[in-house]
């Protein structure tokens, strides 16, 4: 026996040990070194990561969770949530698409992901996440034949440690906040991607993430890396099934874009929001952030939010280099219960830095959508620029949208401009399209559309099909 | 500090005749003070400016004690000249004279008035140092139907007696239906550094008009806090001017609250700042039913060291459909060492409603100077024929034309 298989026996012993009967493996419920210790085991690190995530674990201990945001929601015990979860099936990892589980694929199918289907026509890698641990990667040979890596985390911790080492945590540090802590202390698995110097990524790099086994909190690490003169588009995309209680989901994302590199982020996550009454769904509380690193390096986060009971993120851009560009699109959409809070931070430390950021808000129900973001020119941040726009819809009376920007100037140089509108669909709108034959929900679909046209047209293809269904789909039976 | 604040209010209350429900009133105001101590950074409010560190700094131990049984001579040269006006003088944190010798003194009547327990829930401990501290609280009822025939200007005076020390007034207007007051704040000159905390009240009844200038013009290093609470009624309006630029902080709070239908809130601001001078107008604006209006437009220029904030919220409750609410800030940074920050904030839960905000920050326009510049003026008059048009449109939201000519004159505008 390894000592791996040793750490399970003796945790089989454990009170609270494994619940193996729905072919999951999940460490004992709680929150503690030991925890810590056996997913580290289990994965096989090598102990400077261990090492990562006691430090994490260490400086957690000293922290509170925020409690300033908005949308509250009833206090999480961390000691009540299993950390570590796998699919049964992985311990003998498949070699191929058709070696899976049936019963996984059966449920990506469900989920209207037709995985070899989707990689085949669609030309895209696909990086599926089942739970926490990454089931297959497809395209690699073609990837590989770039120099391309992407694969998941655990397995880039095993093979290239030095530029996981080198890049992890230095966009999103240790010492960063809660569940950015949390997170690093406990993450399980994610993508991870390295452009080389000079490469144009040939095909979209994409990930659907899924949440399965309930009780469990996912914490991915997701680490991009694009080398000089580089180029990647990412997809994230996310859906979940149907469950009764909330679920904490705290991921990490580091985006780092060397000297000329671009990164382009996708996400269209339309997790389980909670059933008309509220009831349920997921928490989404991710950390995202990018550093332009290197001089005329430009990072693009592009979100779709339809999903989740509580969505409190803000993708935001440190634009070190000189020359470099951060952007923002957004939709997010709140329906019956749902609570968003979510907006970018643009922070500009290079000269001649440039921002722009594009949010539209859609509350409909008993919804509530904040826009939150910040704006900040340092005093070295010469001749930046900085462009914001949020728009917020509301349909009904009971819901509410709020804009919270916060601007700080501190380079006379740098000009900033920011404006926001909120209002309603018309009344004359929605009379033309009924006069030319549409159904009320068609109408408002489509004029909700043409309101988030700006954000939806900074999608891939692929996405943006899917993006516009989903838009139409989120605010069914929201009129009338 | 706690001691000082106690004992400080100890020696008030023996110098001072306090009724005993008032003294244990007031006590309960330094309690919750003492327990919350001044807002600093970590308040949400107080994020971009820190009264509590910037006092630290500038005046170091501050004085809660003032002796009320003296009494100040006014000095005539502080009032205004030109204008046939009303006067409330503030002196030394004391109210040293009234005099409204021009209106109809059976229209308006001014009573020192007993503080009632828990009117006001702010949540700002600065507000319960102000009752805690405050001498006397002055009512003033404009009655049903009159408009008073001239403004009346409260001047807010210190002489060099006083150091380091916190003042504190308290004022409360009501204004019975169909009234109309304007009321000018004028702030004179001083050398010395004081804190000086400002609390009005006012009451808006039906279709009343308040219009209130804050003119803070003169360089002073007294440090500042104003707070304007205005309930509204049905159809009244309320003007709200601050021209900030003369104290070394000065933080502009003011709370509307439209309670009645077609109601209005205008708040016009200027922040025009010099060396280390670090100023900022927070505004809240209650949409509360149907039918209301606000709007804002606060205009910033910063030279060396200074700083500015605007923090602007506009509330529309569920109820207050078809409200109109506007926010504009716009800021000129004329050094690489000023800063500006704002937070223009909307928090709606109405859906038929019209609401933006927009806020624009930058360097003056090198265009536009080199445009004047090559028809002859010199580059130091091209700037400030700039700055001057960016800030004459603030001024020119003005709708009482004799005040509009004053405050021209005190700025130095010309059209």
């Amino acid at each position: 026996m390894d000592t791996r298989e040793k750490d399970i026996e003796k945790l089989k012993d454990y009170k609270y040990g494994f619940t193996t009967d729905i072919e999951n493996i999940k460490a004992p419920k709680g929150l503690n070194e030991d925890v810590i210790k056996f997913i580290s085991n289990i994965k096989e690190e090598p102990q400077w990561m261990l090492d990562f995530r006691l430090k994490a674990y260490e400086r957690l201990k000293l922290l509170k969770e925020p409690n300033w945001q908005k949308p509250k929601y009833p206090k999480i015990d961390y000691q009540d949530l299993y950390y570590y979860s796998a699919p049964k099936s992985m311990n003998d990892k498949p070699k191929s698409l058709d070696e899976l589980d049936p019963k996984l694929l059966e449920t990506y199918k469900k989920l209207g992901i037709p995985l070899q289907e989707q990689a085949r026509l669609n030309g895209i890698a696909v990086d599926a996440v089942f739970d926490s641990v990454s089931v297959a990667t497809t395209f690699k040979g073609e990837l590989t034949k770039h120099g391309i890596i992407f694969c998941s985390m655990s397995e880039a911790i095993q093979k290239h440690p030095e530029l996981v080492k080198k890049y992890l945590g230095t966009v999103i540090p240790i010492t960063d906040h809660f569940f950015a802590t949390l997170n690093s202390a406990v993450f399980t698995d994610g993508s991870f991607v390295y452009i080389p110097e000079g490469v144009k990524c040939p095909m979209e790099l994409s990930t659907y993430f899924r949440i399965n086994a309930s009780q469990t909190g996912q914490f991915e690490r997701t680490l991009i890396i694009a080398d000089k003169g580089s180029y990647v588009s990412y997809l994230e995309g996310c859906t979940a099934p149907m469950r009764d209680e909330n679920q904490l989901h705290a991921a990490n994302v580091e985006l780092v874009a060397l000297d000329n590199a671009e990164i382009k982020y996708s996400t269209v996550q339309n997790w389980y929001p909670g059933d008309e009454n509220g009831k349920g769904g997921i928490y989404n509380f991710v950390t995202k952030r990018g550093l332009c690193k290197g001089k005329n390096s430009k990072i693009s986060w592009t979100q779709v939010e339809t999903g989740s009971a509580i969505t409190w993120k803000y993708p935001s851009c440190i634009l070190k280099g000189d020359n470099s560009i951060g952007e923002f699109y957004s939709i997010a959409i709140t329906n019956n219960h749902q609570k968003a809070d979510t907006g970018t931070k643009m922070i500009h430390l290079g000269k001649n830095t440039k921002s722009k950021i594009i949010s539209k808000g859609i509350s409909a129900g008993f919804s509530d959508m904040t826009y939150r973001g910040l704006v900040d020119v340092n005093s070295k941040a010469k001749n930046s620029n900085n462009y914001t726009q949020c728009d917020s819809l509301l349909m009904g009376n009971n819901c509410g949208a709020h804009t919270v920007p916060y601007i700080k100037n501190k380079n006379f140089d740098s000009n900033i401009a920011h404006e926001a509108t909120t209002s309603k669909i018309s009344e004359e709108q929605l009379h033309y399209c009924q006069q030319r034959g549409l159904n009320p929900e068609e109408a408002v679909g489509l004029i909700v559309n043409g309101f988030c046209k700006e954000v939806l047209q900074q999608l891939p293809m692929e996405f943006a099909v899917e993006a516009q269904k989903l838009v139409g789909i989120s605010l069914e039976g929201s009129v009338g | 500090m706690n001691e000082q604040l106690q004992s400080d209010f100890d020696k008030i209350i023996n110098t001072s005749k306090v009724s005993k429900k008032e003294v244990s009133l007031k006590k309960a105001f330094l309690k919750k003070f003492i327990e919350n101590g001044f807002p600093n950074r970590k308040h949400e409010d107080w994020k971009f400016l820190d009264i509590s560190q910037i006092i630290k700094k500038n005046i170091g131990n501050l004085s809660f004690f003032n002796d009320y049984s003296l009494t100040n001579k006014v000095d005539p040269t502080i009032f205004v000249n030109g204008l046939e006006h009303n006067k409330i003088v503030f002196l030394n944190g004391k109210i040293e004279k009234i005099d409204f010798s021009y209106e109809d003194q059976n229209k308006i009547e001014i009573n020192e008035e007993i503080e009632k327990d828990n009117t006001f829930d702010f949540k700002n401990s600065l507000i319960d140092l102000n009752r805690a501290f405050t001498n006397k609280v002055l009512k003033v009822l404009i009655k049903k139907n009159y408009s008073l025939k001239k403004p009346l200007i409260i001047y807010h005076s210190i002489n060099d007696k006083i150091n380091s020390k916190n003042i504190n007034l308290r004022l409360d207007f009501e204004l019975e239906q169909n009234s109309c007051l304007r009321l000018v704040d004028f702030f004179s000159k001083s050398t010395n550094k004081n804190f000086v905390n400002i609390f009005y009240n006012f009451d808006l009844k039906k279709d009343s008009i308040l219009k209130n200038y804050k003119l803070d013009k003169f360089r002073n290093n007294n440090l500042v806090y104003s707070f304007n609470n205005i309930e509204q009624d049905s159809n009244s309006v309320s003007e709200t001017f601050v021209l900030s630029s003369g104290s070394d902080y000065f933080k502009n709070e003011i709370n509307s609250d439209l309670k009645g239908e077609y109601s209005s809130a205008f708040i016009n601001g200027i922040l025009s700042l010099k060396e280390n001078q670090q100023h900022e107008i927070r505004s809240t604006i209650n949409h509360l039913v149907e039918n209301t209006k606000s709007y804002q437009l606060i205009k910033s220029v910063l030279g060396k060291n200074s700083k500015s904030a605007y923090q602007g919220r506009i509330f529309v409750n569920s109820k207050a459909q078809k409200t109109d609410g506007y926010q504009l800030s716009k800021a000129i940074l004329l050094d690489e060492t000023s800063e500006f920050n704002a937070k223009p904030e909307l928090e709606i839960y109405a859906d038929d409603v019209k609401c933006s905000h927009g806020s624009a920050s930058g360097s003056l326009n090198e265009n536009s100077i080199f445009y004047l510049m090559s028809r002859g003026l010199n580059y130091q008059h091209a700037k400030e024929l700039l700055i001057n048009g960016f800030l004459l449109d603030v001024v020119e939201k003005i709708t009482d034309p004799e005040i509009k000519i004053l405050i021209k004159n005190i700025v130095g505008l010309k059209e």
